[in-house]
């Protein structure tokens, strides 16, 4: 087991690697550099020749990714300038607030899809199973950015009851309540694709467990039907269903970055498109490196769970 | 009970937002809605107006723009003068005037924030870089006279240097804050205006608080929150909802929104002029008659009406109206007339030419520049002649327009802000702006009496004659037409009611010291 834990956080490593190759490669291939979108309507060849050597970026592109390479292995991520700081300070800050939006849309999507996905199992083909699939079906469907101005709209402006936008509130917040109340809109709208999504895959895999000998033993015994659900089907179906949730955890963390940018969470996603619209690739790298790595570990940590759920499946 | 569950979660949601009645912003602290999050707030260290637009409020320079002009009077400098020949300027600063850290302004003061920009081997000359040190290119030398007395010499006679020192690149900060913070004085700025710099916490807010031994008097309001909203739907939202007090650049659709309904709308024409670059060297656009075709063939009243909502007005020519004392109020817009456009590319020969044009998605100044692209595609084609677009990315899109569009495009969209009728003709229109020799005359365009005039107004000290001959330049531009002359932009911003005393400026600055808030 632990053997096996080492082996894929060693395997993490190229992968990052040829990931920041890659993004170090994209950049450098798309056109327009940092000095002219520092300097805009003023980029005359000459403003970025001189911007471009103060900023440290006459050099060959090569040259510049083993320097950065080698400050990276210093735990040096640079500075960032489009926002004139350290690059690790800023990516830190920013995926601890991505962490506690995907959080909460990964908890919300996690139970109510569960939940859904049982219900509907244990009534196939009644009314309230078709209700919530079709309800599911739309959820999946919906753009996640427009249903966040929906909401905003109904919560924000014509109920008031929530804020429209931000982590806290500007003025005298701050607080875990405040958190929570900014949190509630945009977690919701994140999670309302994978809830879907968990809710279809979990009803699936609850009914052909549900068809299975056991389960009609389990009856015959007299046992509860509520314990059959949950004690003895459930159970069985979750090692199927553990890794659609380790995947939607990926997926969860990928959506952050549009409804970021529609309730201005302060997160990584929203982070690397100004990124990359300023040409930071400093700090793009650094986004990037942060994300994919929580993806991969999300992964591992699904697989791990999937493998001490059910000893069948070889860790 | 485990049923019961999905009802507990959201009752449980529901219970924990109602209470929440939503508080409106405290009394007497504004809340400006930003279109972004600033880079810094070292004024020499940025180029965004979203960042001058804190940065007003928090730093003075030596000279500022008059309420509702783009002429200077005296800031910092209670008074000034300048040498018969135009290259010595000296100025005589505010006396008992301290920075927020509680420095001294004084002469040496003023001498070290040009030093810090403009000297490579000053030792804080890497606390940049600065951008826009080339506002002051022609500065050779700056000299502490004494306490209060400042000396400029030039290296040749520069009529906008008064004007580019009340730009923000301009603003004076404190040297010890510098000395003290290094590179991070940008998060740690100390200036001596108005607001004093309270707190930044990234990505959330800018905090800063009343100046109570502001020079020219404490202002009204206790503190100003500047939020970064990038997405101008949620902006639309925050307003409507209470949570800003102030929003800046309302996107077109949603100006009717705030036009009454317990806000008020604020509109003012600023230095802004959108515009066609047209490639003079080779091609249709050779030809003079053609280019003014285009200037007839657009119709630039339905592309401000209807694109734009009501939110720029028509151009007529190479300098914005806002420059008052130097525009050319002679000079009538190229009226649309699709029939004479038709007539005079006849007689050029290029009926149903080919032209291609380089479209950008967005970018600082541009409007709305894709719907204007295909509106100008439309109605070139009704005089028959075939535009090909070519749309970029900002960035990609200055990396094509800038070194020239010599071998790639026709035409392309430009916009510029600037603060002076002098930058933009100079850096666009003369001959010896061509991209080869680093300017941004893209467009190849080249008249050596505007050349000449030009270079005239730029040494020029007396701003009357600076005005003739601005004037006469705009007059021989405007029938050269080596623009399609568009729309100068209105900055608008919407208030809630319960902000008095706001108003714009037309050098799109963000002036708050007189705004109050109930």
């Amino acid at each position: 087991m632990l053997s096996y834990l080492i082996k894929r956080l060693i395997a993490l490593v190229p992968v990052l690697l040829g990931l920041t190759v890659i993004v170090f490669a994209i950049m450098a291939l798309i056109p327009g550099d940092p000095a002219t979108a520092i300097l805009g309507s003023f980029a005359t060849p000459e403003n970025v020749e001189k911007l471009n050597r103060d900023l440290g970026l006459d050099k060959p592109q090569v040259q510049q990714y083993l320097i950065w390479l080698g400050n990276l292995l210093q735990g040096d991520l640079g500075r960032s300038y489009s926002l004139n700081r350290p690059v690790l300070d800023e990516v830190l800050e920013r995926f601890s607030a991505t962490l506690i939006l995907a959080g909460a849309a990964l908890l919300l999507c996690t139970i109510w899809g569960l939940l859904i996905g049982i219900w509907t199992a244990a009534r196939q083909y009644g009314w309230t199973d078709k209700i919530l699939t079709f309800v599911v079906l739309i959820g999946i469907s919906v753009p996640s950015f427009w249903l966040g101005l929906l909401l905003i709209l109904l919560f924000a402006v014509e109920l008031r009851w929530l804020p429209a936008s931000g982590m806290f509130a500007i003025y005298g917040g701050g607080d875990l309540p405040d958190l929570l109340r900014h949190l509630i809109l945009p977690a919701l709208t994140l999670s309302v694709v994978a809830t879907g999504v968990i809710a279809r895959l979990t009803r699936s895999a609850m009914l052909e467990v549900l068809r299975q000998d056991f389960i009609r033993t389990a009856r015959a015994k007299g046992v509860s039907e509520t314990r059959v659900l949950y004690g003895h089907a459930f159970k069985a179906a979750l090692v199927s269903i553990i890794p659609v949730i380790g995947v939607q955890a990926g997926f969860v963390l990928g959506g952050a970055v549009y409804i970021e940018t529609v309730f201005q969470w302060p997160g990584v996603g929203r982070m690397l498109v100004q990124a990359i619209s300023t040409r930071d690739i400093l700090l793009v790298q650094g986004g990037v490196i942060v994300v994919a790595a929580s993806y991969v570990l999300f992964n591992l940590l699904a697989d791990l769970s999937q493998s001490w759920l059910d000893p069948r499946v070889k860790a | 009970m485990k049923k019961l569950s999905p009802w507990a979660l959201g009752l449980a949601a529901v219970a924990l937002a109602a209470p929440a009645a939503l508080a409106q912003t405290p009394p007497n602290v504004l809340v400006v809605g930003q279109i972004a999050e600033p880079k810094s707030l070292d004024p020499h260290a940025v180029t965004a107006v979203n960042d001058f637009r804190i940065l007003m409020n928090v730093y003075d320079g030596l000279v500022r723009y008059k309420d509702g002009t783009l002429e200077v009077e005296p800031s910092l400098a209670s008074s000034w003068s300048i040498s018969e020949d135009g290259t010595e300027y000296t100025f005589e600063l505010r006396q008992g005037v301290t920075f927020h850290d509680g420095t001294p302004v004084n002469a040496a003061a003023v001498e070290f924030n040009f030093d810090r920009m403009l000297d490579e081997s000053h030792p804080f000359h890497d606390t940049g870089p600065f951008p826009l040190s080339f506002f002051f290119s022609a500065v050779e030398d700056v000299e502490a006279l004494d306490d209060d007395t400042v000396k400029f010499t030039l290296n040749a006679p520069y009529a906008p240097f008064l004007s580019n020192l009340a730009y923000p690149t301009g603003l004076i900060v404190s040297p010890e804050a510098v000395k003290t913070h290094g590179a991070d004085f940008g998060r740690n700025p100390a200036g001596s205006g108005p607001f004093k710099f309270a707190e930044w916490e990234s990505n959330a807010k800018v905090v800063v608080v009343r100046n109570e031994d502001y020079w020219g008097g404490a202002p009204s309001l206790e503190a100003i929150v500047f939020r970064p909203i990038t997405d101008a739907n949620t902006r639309v939202a925050e307003m409507l909802s209470g949570g800003i007090d102030i929003m800046v650049e309302v996107p077109p659709d949603s100006v009717a929104t705030f036009d009454g309904n317990g806000f008020q709308l604020h509109e003012q024409a600023g230095p802004h002029l959108w515009f066609l670059i047209l490639n003079a060297k080779e091609g249709p656009f050779a030809d003079k008659r053609v280019r003014q075709a285009v200037n007839y063939a657009i119709d630039k009243k339905a592309l401000v009406e209807q694109i734009l909502q009501g939110t720029a007005e028509v151009a007529s020519g190479p300098t914005p109206p806002a420059f008052a004392w130097a525009y050319n109020d002679a000079l009538q817009p190229y009226p649309h007339n699709p029939e004479k456009a038709k007539a005079l590319l006849e007689e050029a020969g290029h009926a149903g030419a080919e032209l291609t044009f380089y479209v950008t998605e967005g970018g600082s100044g541009m409007l709305d520049p894709v719907p204007m692209g295909a509106a100008i595609q439309a109605d070139l084609a009704k005089v028959g002649l075939d535009v090909k677009i070519e749309t970029y990315e900002w960035n990609t899109f200055l990396g094509q327009v800038n070194p020239g569009l010599e071998g790639k495009a026709d035409m392309a969209e430009m916009a510029w802000m600037t603060n002076d009728p002098d930058t933009l003709p100079y850096l666009a229109l003369r001959t010896e702006a061509w991209p080869d020799k680093g300017g941004f005359n893209s467009g190849y365009y080249s008249n050596p009496e505007v050349d000449k005039l030009l270079e005239a107004a730029r040494s020029a000290t007396d701003q009357a004659e600076r005005a003739r001959l601005y004037k006469e330049m705009q007059a021989i531009v405007y029938e050269d037409a080596p623009w399609a002359f568009i729309a100068n932009w209105k900055q608008n911003a919407a208030t809630s009611e319960r902000v008095s005393n706001f108003k714009l400026q037309p050098s799109f600055f963000l002036l708050l010291k007189d705004v109050s808030k109930s």
